[in-house]
Parts: C-alpha cells; structure tokens; sequence
C-alpha cells in the first residue's frame, strides 16, 4: 500500500493557504517516503522467493497512478488505483475501510506499507487494515530478516532498541523510516513501463497509444472503482468519517536571540525556572 | 533531493540537438529491436524520451549517492587485501546503486543485455557521475572497454563477455608498464601461446592500472618473440575468474583516492586475443584511447560543474563587508569566467561525442552490410572531424578542469585552502585529468596535424556560415578577425620551420590553442544565436579567448628561429 502525498519536507512560504489548510497545488506530490522503504521491503521479499510478485495498492485521484508508475520503475510488477469520488474526504477509518475492501479482492499473501504518511502522521491506516481483515501485524519494521511460505521474520525498531518477531503469514507489516532505503529507478524498467497508463488513463489517450498498450497488458495499471470492491457506502468517504476538524491555527515559529549559558549551577537553575515558566518542561 | 541532470538545464539542451536524430536513426536500424525488446524505443521521439529518463536515473544516483559518498571514500580509499583490491565502502554502496539502477552496458547492443544508448548519452552520464565523484568515475566509465570489445572481438568472446558488463562487472585496461608510459611501444609483458590449454599465457607487470583488479581487464602484450617495437604488441582479455594475476600495490595519489591506481603482477595468467595478432597498439589501443579521452573530457566538464558551484554557493552566503562576497565584481569576474569555460567544456565535449557517435555507427553497420557510397562519405567526413575534435576536447576540458578548481578554492579564501570544504578535493582530483589517457602536450601532438591539414580551418569555415541575429553578430565578427590571425600565424610557423626545423615543434601547443579557442567560441556563439541565454557567457568566452589568441599569436609573431636554440635541451 502507497499514497501520493504533497511534499511536505520542502515547504515554501505559499504551502499553506489563507485559511490555514495545506496548497496542494504549491507542492510537489511525491511517493509518501516511509511507502518508498515499504516497496524496498516487499521488493526483498520478492527477491527471496521464486515467482512473488509486488502490486502496489493505492487510494487517490487519477494522477495518484503516478506512485505506481514509479514502483514499477523500482521493481514493482504493477499496480492498482482505487479511485472515484465515493471515496473523497476519507479520514483514517474510511480510508482503510476502502483498502480492506479493495485488498479482499485482491487476496494478497502479505500486505506491506509505510508506517505513516508524512501528510496526516497519523500511522493509523496500516494497523486498522489489519484489524479489519483480521490479519496479525508487525509496526515499526525495520529490516526483512526471513521470510518462507508460512512465516515472516522482522527487526522491529523500538524506541530504546530493536526486537526480531515472527508472524504468521498472511500479515499486515507497516515499515519505518530508519530500514533500507529504496532502491532507485532501473534504466530498463523505466524504459519499459514508462507508458503504463490506468484504466481512466487510457480513456484518455490516443488511439495509437490505446492500441500499444492492447497489445502489451502489462502496461495496463488497473483501476478500481467503488463498485467494484463492494463496499458499504455509508463507510466510505465522508460519511464514513468520524473525525471531524474542529479548528485549524497557523503557528507561526520565531527566532529567537540565541542566548549563551555557562555550565555554572546558577545558570543552569535560572533556565530550568524559565523553561518550567513558559510550560515548556513540567 | 539533488539530481545532477534535472538541476543542469545547459545538458538537457545538448540532448536536444538536432544531429541526434540522425544518431539514433544510425543506432536503432530502422528500430527493428522494437518488436524483440519490451524496452526498445518504437521511434526517434521515443529514444530520446528514453535517453531522458534513463539520464534522469543518473542524475539522482550521481546526485544521491556518489556525491554524498565522495568525502568518505576520499578519506577512506582502497586498500589491498589477499592480493586484490577491496574498494572503500562508499565505492561498493556507488556500484550497488548504479547496479541496481542498471546503467551498465549503456552503450552495448541489447543483444547483450546493453541499453544501446549512443556515446553522446554515456559522455552525459559519465559527465554526471564525474560531478558527484570525480575519482569514482574511472571505475564506472571503464565500461567503456566493452565497446573496444563489441567493435573487434568476435562474437564468442562477445557473448562470453559483454553481458558480464552490462550486469555490471567493472573492467581495466592494462596498458602502461614502468617503462612503458606515454611510448607504448616498449610494453614487454609477455604473451605466450600454451598449445596445450589453447590459451595464451600472460607473464610480467604493469604499473599504474585504473581499477586493475577489475574483473575484466584488456591488456596490451607481446606476443611476437623477439620483437621491440608496436608492432609486436597484441590485445588480450584477461578474466578475473581465472586468476593468475595479483595486485602488488595501490599508489598513494595526490588526489581521486577512491580509485584504485595498481601494480599488477601476471604470472602465467591465462588470456584470450581479441582481433588479430599484432595490430594491439596500431588499431585497438588507439581506439581504446580515443574513447577513453572522451571519457576525461566528460570528466573533466563533471570537476569543472562541481567546482564552479561549490564557488558559487560559497560566494553567495559568505558576507563580508556588509554583502556577500559574489556582489564584488573581483569575485563575480572568476564566477563569471569559470562559468564561461565550464559551458565551452561541455559545448566542445558534445560535440566531439556527436561526431564520434555518426562514426562509429557507420563503421558497426559496414560489419553488417555494405555502406552506399553517401554513407562511406558520411563515415569518412565524421572520423576525420572525430579524430580532430578529440584532442582538442580533451585538452580543453581538463586544462578548464584545472582552472575552475583552483579558482574555486580562491573564491572560497582561506575556508578552500582547509580540508571543511568539497574544493580542496577538486582541486586534488583536477590534477591528473590533464596528465593520464595523454598528457596536454601528447594531446598536442595529436592535435597539430589537423592544424596544418586543415581539418580546423575547413570547420571553422563551416562554423562561419552561421547566419547571426543582432545580439551574436558582433561575436561572429570577432571570430572572423581571430581566424585571420590564425591563418597567419600558421604561415609563419610553417615558413619559419623549413628556415629551421624545430620551430613548428616550438609552437605547436600555441597554434592548437588557437585553433581549439576559435572553435569553443564558435560552438557557444551557435548556442547563443539559438538561446537568449547563452549570449551573455558567449559574450564573456569570447573575450576570454580573444585574449588567449591574441598572447598566443604575440608570442609566434615574437618569436624568431633563434628560439629553437634557446629552447633546446
């Protein structure tokens, strides 16, 4: 699972609007980075036994088959886009309502996404996956260790160290920043799936570039509308929503003078009474 | 996130050239690859969208992971272990990625697993990497041995080979011996033929290996017993596989530390010949070499790109008096310049790439069917301008290479001269690219020929006809004036040298100088008369090489017979 995410790492003065909401069309959108070590994970697994195959899942408007595009330029070995206005205004709990959905047709032996997108940090959409298909999960993983047909093995990073964990197969992972970077684009993938169009895509395009991609199905992203993954419309989009934004405040940071202190007790003292002062500790 | 193709739009411009048509036209055959290969382009229009998001790919790699890799490995470098090579670590995590990216066998036909990309792309791509890590490189664009292999092996050893490449096995080319430099023709490794094992047995050592501990190395050797000169020399292949051959030593070098520099010892190592017997240095080396220049050109343009913006960046923020320091016009006038001659660099280098690339195209297709006669003309026109432009190129950029980076530690002040700062690193790197695969002064005279047979002087006509817009005339004007100047100074020289034989040898560099300025000037004012923006660093080359033409001619004009003498040993 990957989502197309507004790049919130380079942020310019004009990324937010007047109102406080982010401006997605100022920002670039980009494969959400934590995904991007979760497509190198599953791309390990896929190394380490015969005949696996990578799909990307991911939920957004038409351009979010750009995510999958770029997976299959890694080593992905193609991709579905769960698209359709249905499916506009999901928090975390419709949002995964909508993948679990989409994921009990696709039947995969095992589900791997970031731990969280760098958009809404919420780290909620993996393991409510995992509740709603009912599937053990492992958070925070940080290296493949083993991987057979019935079980995986997986470094977790903690907070204060790491542990290894076994989990029965089939299982949701979600993936953190700290394991293997993805690895980048091959020249030959690049080559060859570069006209890979979905489904809505295709709509749109040429008839010479329709016929292309007839004769060759691999460049055949496939989409998913709502319909076609049966869900329960009341769950799904805004009205399967429950979080509601109550109020949104621009924080504005100011810099400050740097202020020096010596290493003598009588500093130290007057700024912990100035931290505790402002809330800052306590 | 640095990408070295995205962030350089004067690259993108060369991929735009309109000889690239014909390149891929020549490279594709008509496209017949489209219905064997899924990543085979279907037209010109989509080669080139390929050609751009395969130098995308570099771009981010080179961007990504050499570049942030460069300082560790320069401090880290090689070492030898068990007899071979172990790289730093950051050279394995650099070959991991471009592995992993699949930019090796850019050039190689797909048959062999290759992307059969024109030279033009790999000088980019080579060009890039340069920048992210001067030193790396050399590892990396010695891929290029498989193009000497493609062009004179046969096809057993092809196919035995040329896919290993493109899987990414790294190569070398085993040439230079203690006494066997820049005169290749006292090599004395000795080859001989084991009728029993039907290899050749290679015995002896070579000095100064690039990557000698590559995996596939071609190497430069006597078969013919008995013989002193060239035309004893062979070309062999040597495989890793096989063993036989030890690292003695890796040199500790002024600067690019992460590539390994090796003495090799053979011992009964067995080898295999490519082409025929004899012709070793006569024809496979030389063309080994002019590849490989081309590669130190792209090089050198990569040092050139990474000094003039590390001087850049610095200049902006470091404020002194009251500013940043780019805002005095002592600063902004070596900004300026090296900027001026990092975009002749590149100008000249893709040039020349483009010329090669029509070439040996050509020359692949005669090995396949018999060329017409437009197309042998085709051939002959390309190799001739090919083999003038090569020297010309190498000698330029590398010496631009040498002064962007100094001028890059004088804009950083006393910070450049500390090891805080990528410029000293560069500065470092700069100093062999002028001195290996020919030093300036062979370059010279490899270059001087064409000087007096013509080849510059009938392309600077051909460079004249250009039809100038109001803003480049003046230049075009200019350029006219200085290719006067060099018609005389030729007929100087040459009544000069029959007066006393030597002069020529004197003046040699002075006049390719003026020839290599005239046609870097001609290049960048073409660029100008098509691009508004090239018209201000074209204003300020110009200027530049005005003044080195003019020095240059001076000094012939100064100088009379008795300076043969004066010179002499």
């Amino acid at each position: 699972m990957a989502k197309q995410v507004p790049d919130t790492r380079n942020v310019g003065k004009d990324a937010m609007t007047p109102e406080g909401t982010v401006n997605r069309a100022a920002l670039a959108a980009i494969f959400n980075p934590e995904d991007l070590n979760a497509l190198e994970m599953a791309l390990q697994m896929k190394d380490r036994i015969e005949g696996a195959q990578v799909y990307v899942l991911t939920m957004g408007p038409q351009r979010a088959a750009d995510v999958i595009r770029e997976a299959m330029w890694r080593g992905a070995d193609g991709g579905y886009l769960l698209s359709g206005k249905e499916f506009a205004g999901s928090d975390t709990l419709a949002t995964s309502y909508a993948l679990s959905c989409a994921l009990r047709k696709i039947e995969p032996d095992i589900i791997v996404a970031g731990r969280q997108a760098i958009d809404g940090d919420t780290a909620q959409v993996g393991p409510q996956v995992a509740q709603k298909l009912d599937l053990p999960q492992v958070t925070y993983a940080e290296e493949l260790v083993d991987i057979n047909d019935t079980e995986i093995t997986i470094k977790r990073r903690l907070e204060r160290g790491s542990e290894v964990v076994v989990s029965p197969l089939p299982a949701v992972i979600t993936v953190n920043a700290s394991a293997k970077e993805c690895r980048p684009r091959n020249a030959k993938r690049v080559m060859k799936y570069k006209y890979a169009l979905a489904t809505s895509e295709i709509a749109l395009a040429t008839e010479e570039r329709k016929a292309f991609i007839e004769e060759r199905p691999y460049l055949h992203i496939i989409e998913f509308a709502a319909a076609d993954v049966n869900p329960d419309p009341e769950q799904l989009g805004l009205s399967g929503s429950p979080t509601k934004v109550k109020k949104i405040e621009n924080v504005v940071f100011q810099a400050k003078e740097a202020k020096a202190l010596t290493a003598d007790d009588k500093d130290i003292e007057s700024l912990m009474q100035e931290l505790i002062a402002s809330h800052t500790l306590g | 996130m640095a990408n070295f193709f995205l962030d350089n739009k004067d690259l993108q411009y060369h991929l735009s050239h309109p000889l690239m048509q014909r390149i891929i036209e020549l490279k594709e055959r008509n496209f017949a690859d489209a219905s064997l290969y899924d990543y085979a382009p279907q037209n010109v229009e989509d080669a080139l969208d390929s050609y751009r998001r395969v130098l995308e790919i570099v771009g981010e790699v080179s961007g990504e992971v050499i570049a942030a890799n460069a300082e560790s490995v320069d401090h880290e470098g090689p070492r030898v272990v068990n007899d071979h090579v172990e790289y730093a670590s950051g050279t394995v995590r650099n070959i991991e990625a471009l592995i992993e990216a699949g930019l090796s066998g850019m050039t190689l036909p797909r048959r062999f697993d290759g992307l059969n990309m024109p030279v033009t792309c790999f000088a980019m791509a080579n060009e890039m990497v340069s920048r992210g890590d001067t030193g790396f490189e050399n590892i990396w664009g010695l891929q290029d041995c498989a193009e000497t292999i493609n062009e004179f092996a046969t096809e057993e050893i092809k196919a035995k080979y040329l896919p290993r490449v493109s899987a990414g096995e790294t190569c070398a080319m085993d040439l230079t011996e203690p006494d066997a430099g820049s005169d290749l023709g006292a090599v004395m490794l000795k080859a001989t033929w084991d009728e029993e094992a039907g290899v050749w047995r290679l015995n002896g050592c070579k000095r100064f290996i690039t990557n000698g501990d590559g995996d596939i190395s071609l190497v430069l050797a006597r078969t013919e017993e008995g013989t002193k000169d060239a035309r004893g020399l062979s070309m062999l292949i040597y495989d890793k596989r096989d063993g036989g051959v030890k690292v003695r030593r890796i040199e500790n070098k002024l600067g690019i530390k992460g590539s390994p520099t090796c003495e090799l010892v053979f011992n009964n190592a067995p080898a295999v010949l490519v082409g025929d017997r004899k012709m070793g240095l006569i024809k496979y080396v030389m063309s080994l070499m002019n590849a490989a220049r081309l590669g130190i050109a792209a090089q050198s343009t990569g040092l050139c790109e990474a000094a003039y913006r590390e001087a850049l960046k610095y200049a902006a923020e470091r404020e002194q008096f009251g500013k940043s320091i780019d805002k005095f016009v002592a600063v902004s006038e070596m900004l300026k310049n090296m900027e001026a001659k990092t975009l002749a660099s590149r100008a000249m280098l893709y040039e020349t790439a483009r010329f090669v690339d029509i070439y040996k195209q050509l020359a692949h297709i005669q090995q396949e069917r018999g060329l017409t006669a437009e197309e042998r003309q085709e051939m002959k026109f390309y190799n001739r301008l090919a083999d003038g432009f090569t020297p010309l190129a190498k000698m330029f950029s590398s010496e631009f290479a040498n002064e962007v980076a100094y001028d890059s530690i004088q804009v950083h002040g006393g910070s450049g001269y500390m090891k805080d700062y990528a410029c000293e690193r560069l500065f470092r790197d700069a100093r062999i690219l002028n001195i290996y695969e020919g030093t300036t002064q062979l370059q010279v005279v490899a270059a001087i020929n064409h000087v007096t047979k013509g080849t510059y002087l009938e392309q600077i006509a051909r460079y004249e006809e250009l039809v100038c817009n109001d803003a480049t005339r003046a230049l075009g004007e200019k350029l006219v004036a200085l290719r006067e100047l060099f018609v005389k100074a030729i007929e100087r020289v040459e009544a000069l040298d029959k007066e006393c034989a030597g002069y020529k040898d004197l003046h040699s560099r002075r006049l390719v100088e003026i020839a290599g300025y005239i046609i870097l000037s001609h290049i960048l004012l073409r660029q100008a008369n098509e691009v508004e923006e090239y018209v201000a660093p074209a204003k300020r080359f110009v200027k530049y090489a005005s003044k080195k033409v003019m020095e240059a001619y001076t000094a012939i004009l100064e100088s009379e017979v008795s300076d043969v003498e004066l010179y002499k040993a």
